[in-house]
């Protein structure tokens, strides 16, 4: 264990870079912000459904394309392991209502100066503490239950991947349409 | 859209719709040109192992969830510090120097949803964000993933386990809050 301790310069270059970025985009966002997700699950602020379809929309596109044109060799895709998924899901949903950030927001939350991120992320470091403890009986007992395998929804029904792109850009828009009417003389 | 107008670092705040074009195209070059998909949750269960590492070395070792993401094998090296784990760091820069360019006000100590809730304690925000933050992560790496590695990354590559996790996050998220949050006396 720890050794090597730190990763090659240029993969930490570019996961430097890459976190940079991203955290601006989510201050620029509002996403670190306490109010911002709370808002989202209370119905009143749709700040984070509007971030995170328009880039689901826009990165499927790209992706995809990418895949298409063999330019990339292929994908990232998580097991579909339907309890585990459902009941973490389900957990971390409780989790976020009362935090109040997400684990990327709430890490850049602390950059944008929330002082109640930072006994977020502690709490944060023991529940993946506790998570290890609990993984041999997740392991055997939840995960081989609707175990799917790496699948995406296109394994999944055996359409063209495209089919879903096109639905979640159509979704994208859809939400920019009926929240711009709703949106109509606020700031946002 | 007013691009120029609404991305300049300057603004205390950018369009959702511009800065989710942002985040979709950060993932093209992740996945494009570094094989990598944005995520973050995986770096808590790193660092965890190494903290927790350094007083119990041999049971962090000896746990097999831990071993799969420190220990490194004749195949694969298991840096602590990996591509994740410097995004993760570089977060707290871009967002600090996200509100300082902008100038967007510092958040209050105790959110005003919080204090409308649970009242104006200090103590009790903390206590309650360390408990909400044991329980995101332990939900997290039940499900495999959070809002960035299931919900963006997995959601734009329309994975089925991150459709199921979100549909699952946000269900509970919305119950918790309506319960928790809502039409409650200040105490």
């Amino acid at each position: 264990m720890y050794s090597p301790f730190f990763a090659d310069w240029t993969t930490l270059l570019l996961g430097g870079l890459t976190g940079l970025v991203f955290g601006i985009l989510l201050q620029k966002g509002r996403v670190t912000r306490y109010e911002t997700i709370v808002g989202q699950f209370l119905l009143r602020d749709f700040t984070v459904l509007k971030v995170m379809l328009t880039a689901m929309a826009v990165g499927a596109v790209g992706v995809y394309a990418m895949l298409q044109l063999g330019m990339i060799d292929g994908l990232h895709i998580k097991s579909a392991q339907v309890v585990n998924n459902v009941a973490g899901g389900l957990i971390f949903g409780v989790g976020m209502a009362v935090l109040g950030y997400c684990p990327g927001t709430g890490v850049a939350a602390i950059g944008d100066g929330a002082r109640d991120a930072v006994p977020g992320v502690l709490g944060m470091l023991v529940g993946a503490a506790l998570f290890a403890e609990a993984s041999p009986w997740v392991g055997r007992v939840l995960a081989p239950i609707g175990d799917l395998g790496k699948i995406s929804f296109a394994d999944a029904t055996g359409l063209s991947p495209w089919v879903f792109v096109a639905a979640l850009a159509a979704a994208a828009v859809a939400v920019f349409f009926v929240m711009r009417r709703t949106d109509r003389g606020t700031s946002a | 859209m007013k691009l120029k107008w609404q991305c300049q670092l300057t603004k205390p705040a950018w369009s959702p719709y511009v800065v989710g074009v942002g985040i979709g195209v950060l993932s093209w070059i992740t996945f494009g040109l570094m094989d990598k998909a944005l995520g973050t949750s995986t770096t808590m269960v790193r660092a965890a192992g190494a903290i927790e590492g350094a007083v119990a070395r041999d049971h962090v070792e000896s746990n097999a969830y831990f071993a799969k993401y420190l220990v490194s094998t004749a195949d694969k090296a298991n840096p602590v510090v990996d591509w994740q784990f410097a995004l993760v760091i570089m977060l707290i820069a871009g967002a600090f120097l996200a509100r300082k360019l902008g100038g967007a006000p510092k958040p209050e100590a105790v959110p005003q949803t919080w204090a409308a809730a649970f009242g104006p304690s200090k103590a009790r925000r903390y206590l309650g964000a360390f408990l909400g933050g044991v329980l995101l992560l332990f939900g997290a790496r039940l499900a495999g993933g959070c809002t960035s590695g299931h919900g963006i990354s997995g959601g734009l590559q329309l994975a089925v386990s991150s459709y199921l996790f979100m549909a699952a996050m946000f269900a509970s998220g919305i119950a918790a809050a309506m319960l928790l949050l809502r039409r409650r006396k200040a105490g």
